[in-house]
């Protein structure tokens, strides 16, 4: 078993391809010096050596999937930006909060400069003038271990004036959050960081790539997508594409949390891997803790549907994942045995959308927490019939129609697809009713179990003794 | 003197320096102000809108959106207890609850002797090794509740004081950009064509 005291979870059984946790197995991997003794800035440099457009073809071939939920490819996003608009920005989003998702955190605290050249590699490409490199307020370790090697890199001559004695110059600037999740979201995101509230932007029509920070083109990526670059620019896309499948070429990170015997992170293969693999497999999560067996899990963090073991055969591949009813999102996995209070649990990720809903939209500011409360008094006992009904009902005006879920054999139940409606600008208030949508459909007889029971009150007894 | 200090203020204009817009520092100024003080002041955001050039309702507009920002005194540890679904899978209430019977206060209270805040908080991306919770953003993983007790036994006792620096000191270590290598904020209303190296490709 090969665990790392230093990268708490890490986990590297087997013998998988390793595209951005290679460094993870040492201690000093987030320095410039490990960095450079095990590749570090190779693929700058062959970028450096071939044309931005070159470059930007090269991505474009690997199909480089977005790693931060909504799985667009990278090299497709760089080309959205509106001809001859200049200056164009990069934001990088380092502000990982889905509920169950635990990766970005880890490659920024244990190989900062994977992803600085990450940051560089698609500067160079896509002509991006400044780097905003937006990490989450409370992850302190990770802002310490990025700034120690932004202050190397810049020493080194690998940011700043002239990078690598060549005419590509470019400043990388560290900003830090303060606290909200619906700043992952990226137009929030970048109104974060014109220092106002994070506030979605409504969207279509203007997309970040076309009308971002500061009203000009912005390329706004996940840390995981950027940190894949600079081992493809050092391999190529044919080596990149050899691994994962057709559609969802190369690795991703996983994080399997919950009910699991070794829950962990895992850089898997991407497309084939099944969760039956994870979450049984021996060089991964190993099964369902001692005694125990599956009752649920979430496929792509706390916004997901929920599935049900029907569908542990599912491989990490987007176009199965979605018309069976969930999403693979931010590859975040949370496994849940037959102990598990279905109610109660999908209570904390009711209470977690509503805690951190913006506001801005109705739907979400007024269901989400409409919904925390009905729900929580239905898990403390107090609930009726009509509080079930009603939390459909905000679940209609919040996402009107039919919400995915999963196809469940013993109810009966086939399988939703995606995409849903919604009335709000961002995925944060369809995703407070996902949780009880997921758990009332798939668990209908655990919230009946827990309403208020009125069978007690004796109304016959009066008058039949008289 | 709750307004930054001289030494704040110079750190305070090197960090507006880097960005395109004054503004986009705020944030990056709220914390500054917060680890000086402890928490963010009227008198720091009064300063802080001044040097940002908003308004300072503006100022408090954007701060009072954020969770890490406290706008009264709290204690000298902030900790924070992960609520969410899979620490709470691993048994975070029964940690909450022990916490608040250790320290003697609900969840959101402070101890009288201003070293503690509790709080139960949301997902912290450490969701493998539940249940997890935050002192001052610094993690502990797996915690039983015995560990939960040692750990608040040791902040008390003052055996942590290198590793946990007090509420609102986050990271402690900045960016520093050097002026002969910095590149500069790029203005987007200054810049009308593409970058050097993509007219003229890399030399």
């Amino acid at each position: 078993m090969s665990r790392y005291a230093w990268a708490p979870g890490y986990t590297d059984d087997g013998d998988r391809p390793k595209i951005v946790t290679s460094r993870f197995q040492y201690e000093d991997g987030y320095t410039l010096d490990r960095y450079l003794a095990t590749g570090g800035y190779v693929g700058l440099r062959a970028a450096l050596g071939r044309t931005p457009s070159e470059v930007h073809d090269e991505v474009k071939s690997a199909t480089v999937l977005g790693r931060g939920g909504a799985g667009f490819p990278a090299g497709t996003k760089w080309g959205l930006t509106p001809q001859g608009v200049w200056p164009r920005y990069l934001v990088v989003n380092g502000d990982e909060s889905e509920p169950g998702t635990y990766k970005d955190r880890l490659l920024m605290e244990r190989d900062p400069h994977q992803l600085i050249e990450g940051c560089l590699i698609a500067s160079y490409a896509a002509g991006l003038s400044q780097v905003f490199l937006y990490i989450r307020g409370e992850m302190a370790l990770a802002q310490e271990r990025v700034a120690a090697a932004l202050n190397e890199a810049y020493a080194a001559g690998y940011i700043g004036k002239n990078i690598l004695g060549t005419n590509f110059s470019i400043d990388i600037v560290l900003h830090w959050g303060a606290g909200a999740y619906v700043v992952g979201e990226e137009t929030a995101l970048i109104e974060s960081l014109e220092g106002n509230r994070g506030m979605p932007r409504l969207k279509p029509p203007f997309f970040p790539a076309a009308i971002g920070l500061y009203g000009k083109p912005t390329i706004v990526n996940n840390v995981e997508t950027l940190s894949n670059l600079p081992w493809l620019l050092t391999n190529g896309a044919a080596a990149y594409t050899a691994i994962g499948t057709e559609t969802s070429p190369g690795t991703r990170i996983i994080a399997v949390s919950g009910h699991v015997k070794r829950p962990g992170v895992y850089e898997i293969i991407n497309g084939s891997t099944t969760f039956r693999d994870v979450i049984y497999g021996e060089e991964f999560c190993q099964g369902i803790r001692d005694g125990h067996e599956l009752k649920a899990f979430i496929p792509g963090g706390g916004s997901a549907p929920w599935f049900l073991p029907d569908q542990l055969d599912l491989p990490f591949e987007a176009k199965m994942v979605g018309p069976a009813g969930s999403m693979l999102g931010s590859g975040a996995i949370m496994v849940m045995d037959e102990t598990t209070d279905i109610p109660a649990m999908a209570l904390t990720l009711v209470r977690f959308y509503a805690h951190e809903s913006c506001g801005k939209c109705v739907p979400c500011r007024e269901g989400g927490t409409w919904l925390m409360r009905i729900m929580e008094r239905v898990v403390a006992g107090r609930g009726t019939q009509r509080d079930l009904d009603q939390m459909l009902e905000i679940g209609q005006s919040i996402t009107p129609g039919q919400y995915p879920h999963a196809a469940s054999e013993r109810l009966g139940l086939a399988a939703a697809p995606f995409p849903f409606r919604m009335t709000t600008i961002c995925f944060v208030g369809p995703s407070a009713y996902n949780a009880v949508d997921s758990s009332l459909t798939l668990f209908p007889d655990e919230f009946q179990a827990k309403l208020m029971k009125r069978t007690s009150i004796p109304v016959t007894a009066v008058g039949a003794d008289s | 003197m709750t307004r930054l200090n001289e030494a704040n203020v110079i750190i305070a204009k090197e960090i507006i320096g880097r960005y395109p817009k004054a503004r986009s520092a705020t944030i990056p100024l709220l914390h500054l102000s917060q680890q000086q003080n402890g928490y963010v002041t009227n008198e720091a955001m009064v300063q802080i809108a001044e040097m940002v050039g908003a308004t300072s309702a503006e100022v408090l507009g954007t701060a009072t959106f954020y969770e890490m920002f406290k706008f009264e005194p709290v204690g000298k540890y902030l900790v924070n207890i992960c609520g969410t679904l899979s620490c709470a899978l691993m048994g975070s209430e029964t940690l909450l609850h022990h916490a608040e019977g250790k320290l003697g206060v609900k969840a959101g209270g402070t101890t009288e002797d201003g070293l503690f805040t509790l709080e139960r908080a949301e997902c912290q991306a450490a969701c493998t090794e539940a249940p997890c919770l935050q002192v001052n953003y610094r993690y502990r993983y797996k915690v039983t509740t015995a560990e939960l007790d040692q750990l608040l036994d040791d902040l008390a006792a003052g055996r942590l004081d290198g590793e946990v620096p007090p509420h609102g000191t986050v990271a402690r270590v900045r960016q520093h950009i050097p002026a002969d290598k910095a590149v500069g904020p790029v203005p987007p209303d200054a810049v009308v064509a593409p970058p050097a190296w993509i007219t003229e490709g890399a030399k």
